[in-house]
């Protein structure tokens, strides 16, 4: 036990002595940095004349900070680090029975969304729920279903596609149309955009059937801006930029409306209390079920051939010609499953705001949703519905953190900077997570037992 | 020839198949059969467009010119030239295998297998509309696939992994499950793209096995092999293509004795043709084979490959001949031209043989060859191939004449003069018509020596020479 002490000692003397020195190289640095940037500020006084308000205290905490920062991390992160590893190397190597959480993921997971607009209503009532339903659960459940969508195209069939914001617009633009025009409920609206959106998925894909990589990618995102450019110019049928509003409400398939004037307002069958919270439970529950159908076809197809013609064509593409797969209906199937899908969350969309208009629908939506399935893990339903959580829910979650107002005074909107920590986030995610959560691959058969197939024997495809 | 027999007997006929990429002539008039039930290797060097044939045959490339006709055991026939790619897998029931293996490496080995099973269970599947909901056929059909990807993982004796990455696999049984998957799509005739390359002797013999257990399923094989161990043994017919012309047919005994292969091919060394040769008891061929540098490319070493490109015949496509040989193309071509040469000419004296060879008006262009090829042999037996009459065995004085001076001769000429024993301006400004033909006939010049005066050229020379004689530093 002693000699353990002594040899600590030892070993701990020169990482403290290291961290003073690194810690104050770290301060050095950033004081040089930060100088011009936090110490000094440019403002205009009361007669309009420019000032330096200098902030000195402000750069000391700084710099404080990040000397601070690097010494903890000198000193004791990294020994800590070191022992662990050592401890890990040291012990017997047990294969790690997958914890509870982890076996059942799914069904826990689908619990939680099952419940999650009960414990809201639970924890802050009908009122108060509103904006945790409607602004996480909705908001993220549309991404979810965008993401899986996707995820067919990228994921399984390895086909890289920048424009899938374009059946999410044809979706939408579709259902609010006839919609608004013919009145047509969304039940029916809902295949008939989705139909619509496959469609347009089949005359994507037609053109971009030979490109492969940066080239599919380049001629998917021009897609993307044209149907976006369509909307804007044609304004006969589309009303431009001012957008289509008033389009009507889901309702419990006729049965049970959620308008407050129908006679079969939900309050008036069921003899309750007025409240617009009705609506957006109803609706996250549809989004849910969406998402459901979504994931169930999705795992359905992975194990029919076509599915597995999908992942093939991923694979190998030359090697599925030599095998009779048709890999133009293959890529065609895919370009248009994924773009069905895209066309039921737009038409989710255009119900759930009443209102569409093509800034809705620009290039940045297609990145985020490209981001959730990578940093999900291509191909990997789970992955991508937590990446979605995180990527989306995470930017919602900065409008709530009021807090920060009391640290950094009042003028500080968390919400500016919510595009820096997504950009933070990704890289940390890639550095950690190159293949995303979840990087392994379940195999759609199996002969004695199911091992997922490790990401380092599965390719990205290419294009 | 009855038509019904052959129709039944040959499962895949290839005629004047031709695939010329610009003007680069990969494969040059190419007919063969590959009979029902049989192996059919096909061998060739390097580049002999062997995955060229495999290309057109599959509906990876199509070809220029030809025809490919493939009969199926029901009757039905295909004009493969004509099938799109994905359809001769699919209908024509062509499976192929890669030279560079390509498994799907993310997918399990059974899924690789039920990919290859894609288009069976996509009608099961009711094109996907019936298996989403579920259907028992499709079921059915799906429990079936499973059982006949487990057959074949079995015969390739890799049923323990079939749950593991095929990209995890060892080098070996990748290549027996690549085979396993292209039988899974149910061919009648297996193309095979060098499955033995890379492998040790072990897999080797398991692969032979394998492929023998395929062959006893009735399933005709094509084969790109360069292990003549695996050739000779399995296959039960050969075809040798070098520079994507057939040199050779039959089975792998006569194809082995074939001396046109035995150059083209396995010929990778002059010395070695000699060994095959005397081997196998070919005594003319020896004789004729003797070589030196092939002079239309060079003072290379004599691989064939590293002999004239395909592209040199196009020019000579005018003559009436379909399958003609460029003057300096392939170790087959000087074979077969010292072959003809041999019987037409058998009592020549080797002392004028060349003279005679390049004088003859009817020989065919090869034949050109033949001479420049004899006449390099000097080196090795001197007194036969006195083709030029002033010779000398050694320079005079030590010192041999730089004989580039002369506006003509290269470095490689001269070097190549030198090897005949001309090291001197007197001796080439004393030739004679004859001598004239035969230094033609070796260094390949067809009237240049005339043309460009070199007997002029070295007169003057060697009037220089006498004058001031050894201020001009010759080549040792």
């Amino acid at each position: 036990m002693a000699a353990t002490v002594s040899s600590e000692r030892d070993a701990v003397a020169t990482p403290i002595q290291r961290a003073f020195r690194e810690a104050f190289y770290a301060g050095a640095i950033s004081l040089g940095l930060f100088v011009l940037f936090i110490g000094l500020r440019t403002d205009q006084n009361i007669s309009n004349e420019l000032i330096l308000v200098q902030r000195w205290g402000l750069l000391a905490l700084v710099v404080a900070a990040v000397a601070i920062g690097r010494f903890l991390y000198v000193a004791y992160a990294i020994p800590a680090m070191e022992r662990s590893k050592a401890e890990k190397a040291a012990a017997p190597a047990i294969v790690a029975e997958p914890g509870f959480i982890k076996r059942n993921f799914n069904k826990i997971g689908a619990t939680v969304l099952i419940l999650y607009p009960i414990a809201m209503v639970l924890l802050f009532g009908f009122q108060g729920s509103l904006k945790w339903v409607d602004n996480f659960g909705i908001q993220i459940l549309i991404y979810v279903m965008l993401a899986w969508g996707l995820n067919i195209v990228v994921g399984l069939a390895g086909l890289l596609d920048l424009g899938y914001v374009a059946f999410y617009a044809v979706g939408a633009y579709a259902y609010a149309l006839l919609g608004t025009h013919y009145g047509l409920s969304f039940w029916i609206l809902l295949p008939a955009a989705g139909a619509m959106a496959a469609f347009w998925g089949i005359m994507l894909g037609f053109p971009v059937l030979r490109l492969r990589g940066d080239y599919l990618a380049i001629v998917t995102l021009a897609f993307g801006e044209i149907i976006r450019l369509v909307l804007i110019n044609w304004r006969e049928v589309t009303n431009g930029s001012a957008g289509i509003s008033g389009i009507p409400k889901v309702s419990f398939f006729g049965l049970i409306s959620f308008n407050v004037s129908d006679p079969n307002y939900i309050a008036k069958v069921l003899h309750i209390a007025q409240s617009g919270a009705y609506y957006k439970i109803f609706l996250y529950y549809l989004a849910l079920g969406l998402c459901f159908l979504t994931a169930f076809v999705t795992i359905r197809l992975r194990r029919l051939p076509v599915g597995r013609a999908w992942e093939a064509l991923r694979e190998d593409e030359i090697a599925c010609r030599s095998l009779g797969i048709n890999t133009t209906t293959t890529k065609l199937t895919a370009f248009a499953t994924g773009a069905m899908f895209g066309g039921f969350a737009g038409s989710f969309f255009a119900a759930r705001q009443g209102f569409v208009s093509p800034e809705s629908f620009v290039f940045l939506e297609s990145a985020i949703i490209l981001a959730i399935v990578v940093l999900g893990g291509m191909g990997s339903l789970g992955g991508i519905a937590v990446a979605a959580l995180v990527m989306i829910g995470g930017t919602e979650i900065l409008r709530e953190l009021d807090f920060l107002k009391a640290v950094f005074g009042p003028d500080f909107t968390p919400e500016l900077y919510r595009m820096l920590l997504f950009g933070m986030a990704m890289v940390i995610v890639m550095l950690w997570k190159p293949r995303g959560f979840v990087g392994s691959r379940e195999p759609t058969a199996f002969l004695k037992e199911r091992r997922a197939v490790s990401a380092s024997f599965t390719k990205e495809g290419h294009g | 020839m009855n038509a019904q027999a052959s129709m039944n007997d040959i499962i895949l006929q290839v005629e004047h198949l031709s695939m010329k990429f610009g003007g680069l002539v990969a494969i040059g008039d190419l007919s063969f059969q590959a009979r029902r039930g049989e192996i059919t290797a096909l061998i060739g060097p390097n580049g002999a467009g062997k995955t060229t044939v495999f290309n057109c045959i599959t509906g990876f490339y199509k070809p220029s010119e030809g025809m490919l006709t493939l009969n199926r055991r029901d009757g039905s026939t295909y004009l493969l030239e004509r099938l799109p790619n994905h359809e001769i897998p699919a209908r024509a029931k062509v499976a192929r295998t890669f030279q560079n293996i390509r498994l799907f490496s993310g997918m399990t080995l059974l899924e690789n297998l039920l990919v290859a099973q894609h288009n069976k269970l996509m009608k099961a599947s009711g094109y996907s509309f019936l298996g989403l909901f579920g259907f028992p056929s499709y079921r059915q059909a799906s429990a079936e696939s499973i059982e006949l990807a487990k057959h074949w993982l079995e015969k390739a004796d890799l049923v323990d992994r079939a749950d593991d990455p095929a990209g995890d696999l060892p080098y070996g049984a990748q290549r027996r499950l690549e085979i396993a998957r292209a039988m899974c799509t149910g061919p009648e005739l297996l193309c095979l793209d060098e499955p033995a390359a890379g492998l040790n002797p072990k897999e080797s013999a398991a692969l032979n096995d394998l492929l023998m257990g395929i062959k006893a399923t009735g399933t005709s094989i094509l084969l790109i092999e360069h292990d003549m161990s695996v050739v000779m043994q399995i296959s039960d017919h050969v075809v040798v293509l070098e520079y994507g012309r057939k040199i050779s047919d039959g089975n792998p005994q006569s194809v082995r004795t074939d001396p046109r292969v035995i150059a083209a091919y396995l010929g990778v060394d002059d010395e070695e043709v000699e060994t095959v040769l005397t081997e196998v008891g070919d005594e003319d061929v020896i004789e004729q084979l003797d070589t030196g540098p092939d002079s239309a490319h060079g003072p290379g070493n004599s691989a064939s490959m590293m002999a004239g490109p395909v592209s040199d015949s196009v020019e000579h496509a005018d003559e009436g001949e379909r399958v003609t040989v460029s003057k300096g193309a392939s170790k087959a071509a000087q074979v077969e031209a010292r072959a003809a040469v041999i019987a037409s000419k058998p009592a020549v004296p080797p002392a004028t043989e060349s003279r005679a060879a390049s004088a003859r008006p009817a020989a065919k262009k090869p034949a050109v060859k033949a001479p420049e090829t004899k006449a390099a042999a000097t080196k090795s037996s001197a007194p036969k191939a006195k083709g030029i009459s002033n010779r000398l065995d050694a320079p005079r004085g030590g010192k041999a004449d730089s004989l580039i001076r002369i506006k003509g001769i290269g470095p490689v000429n001269e070097r190549k003069l030198n090897e005949h024993g001309i090291f001197h301006f007197d001796q080439i400004a004393a030739w004679k018509k004859a001598d004239i033909e035969a230094a033609e006939a070796y260094l390949a010049f067809d009237g240049r020596i005339a043309r460009e005066d070199w007997i002029g050229q070295a007169k003057t020379l060697a009037k220089e020479v006498a004058a001031k004689p050894a201020t001009r530093g010759g080549r040792k």
